[in-house]
């Protein structure tokens, strides 16, 4: 399949790339543009591992083609960061020993931070069904849970004492 | 497209066409993404009713208001299929052409009355759901024909759908049997029109049309309930697997059947 040039914007960088037109976005980000945070679980859709964000929806990268995101806004957890400063879901991540092998970890991070955007104050339940779509075989979930839970609260206490401030 | 050497396909949400493609089953020449044409990514309300365009991702029917509304039951199907991920990519026009026996959103489609509208090189045509599944992975679509929209009528007053499934996991499975109902309520709580759909049971999803006739005239009383599940079982041809027996499917479409048609005569306002 012929090449496709594609112009995009990846966390907030512009970016322009040619890859063959049946090319996932994963393996672009991955071997084209150096983003190797997004991981290939199982490339069907099942695992979760691959979660970015495109226009701001949760996708599986390894179920779009790259050539589907000229013109976008795609953002993968290597955006998450401000420079040096983790994100909170990063840092409760690590807090709650959320994470063992870190295979899943940047696919439950922009899965958690794609949750919290819409819903600040997930209940339990809420929070295990909007990560239903990423797998974890090392830590059991709970650590997981607990994490994304400890997230939404630091950032609703963050709002309460620093006014309507946004991460 | 049509003048596509080898293999040409259209991408909607892809989130079916990229895995067959990583799985090797395919090996397309040519990829064409719809996505671009606005149409396709629009539910549009019309005088008769709903047009959701071919684009349009699962998740987007959740966010509309109005559609969840007029259709609770194919909305819940529609969001039922896969993760949040998946959601975020998957159409139901790309679920009803996937062809298989166990798409979450088909017997809800074909319950409500919906038509697929279907474009080709020979111009267009409009068929109802049921008509587009021959057989798992099989349509009815010519070569060079693709599905454009799926239509929804505007519901009859005082009416009411349900889906439900049965799956081992709450999320991110594949249905072992499902049941959609769609039901009119007359006077005084009787059911004057029905629409019993079964999934997962038969090579294609199945209209059950003396389901239909067991509550059509009732008010879904312990005895049409009754009925309602007999008529179920009996339209049951399922496969025997690990997910399920053919004993275990055939009984749990009866149940499942029952429950659609309470929770869809609750919404159509009954009591």
């Amino acid at each position: 399949m012929a090449g496709v040039h594609v112009s995009t914007t990846v966390n907030g960088d512009d970016v322009e790339f040619v890859c063959p037109g049946s090319e996932s976005l994963l393996d672009v980000l991955r071997n084209r543009l150096g983003l190797t945070g997004a991981k290939e679980g199982c490339g069907t859709g099942d695992c979760g591992a691959c979660s970015v964000t495109v226009d701001g929806q949760l996708v599986c990268a390894c179920l779009m083609l790259g050539a589907e995101v000229e013109g976008r806004q795609v953002q993968t957890v290597e955006g998450m960061a401000q420079g040096d400063q983790l994100h909170p879901l990063q840092r409760q991540f690590i807090e709650n020993a959320a994470l063992q092998c870190g295979i899943c970890t940047p696919g439950f991070l922009m899965a958690a931070k794609a949750l919290l955007d819409r819903n600040p104050d997930p209940t339990e339940t809420e929070i295990r069904y909007a990560l239903a779509g990423n797998l974890c075989r090392c830590t059991g979930y709970d650590k997981i849970v607990r994490a994304v839970s400890a997230t939404a609260k630091e950032l609703s206490q963050e709002a309460t004492t620093k006014g309507s401030k946004k991460r | 497209m049509a003048n596509a050497k080898g293999s040409a396909f259209l991408l909607a949400g892809g989130t079916d066409l990229l895995v067959r493609m990583k799985s090797g089953a395919i090996d397309p020449e040519l990829i064409v993404d719809i996505k671009r044409i606005p149409a396709t990514q629009a539910i549009t309300k019309t005088a008769s009713g709903f047009k959701i365009g071919a684009g349009v991702p699962c998740a987007q029917l959740g966010r509309d208001a109005a559609l969840v509304k007029a259709w609770p039951g194919v909305v819940e199907a529609a969001n039922l299929i896969g993760s949040d991920q998946v959601q975020g990519r998957c159409t139901v026009a790309g679920n009803l052409c996937n062809a298989s026996p166990a798409a979450d959103s088909v017997p809800a489609m074909v319950a409500a009355r919906a038509k697929a509208a279907i474009v080709g090189a020979g111009g267009r045509r409009s068929v109802a759901v049921e008509k587009v599944v021959t057989g798992p992975g099989r349509t009815s679509l010519e070569k060079g024909e693709f599905i454009e929209a799926i239509v929804l009528p505007t519901p009859a007053p005082k009416s009411g759908d349900a889906y439900l499934r049965f799956t081992p996991r709450t999320e991110m499975d594949i249905a072992v049997c499902s049941a959609a109902v769609n039901l009119t309520l007359g006077p005084k709580g009787v059911v004057t029109a029905a629409r019993v759909v079964l999934g997962a049971v038969a090579p294609t999803v199945v209209l059950v049309p003396a389901a239909a006739k067991a509550i059509i005239g009732s008010t879904l009383d312990d005895d049409a309930l009754a009925n309602l599940a007999a008529a179920c079982e009996a339209a049951c041809a399922p496969i025997d697997d690990k997910r399920g027996t053919v004993e275990f499917r055939t009984e749990v479409a009866g149940v499942l059947a029952r429950r659609a048609a309470k929770l869809a005569y609750e919404r159509a306002g009954g009591k």
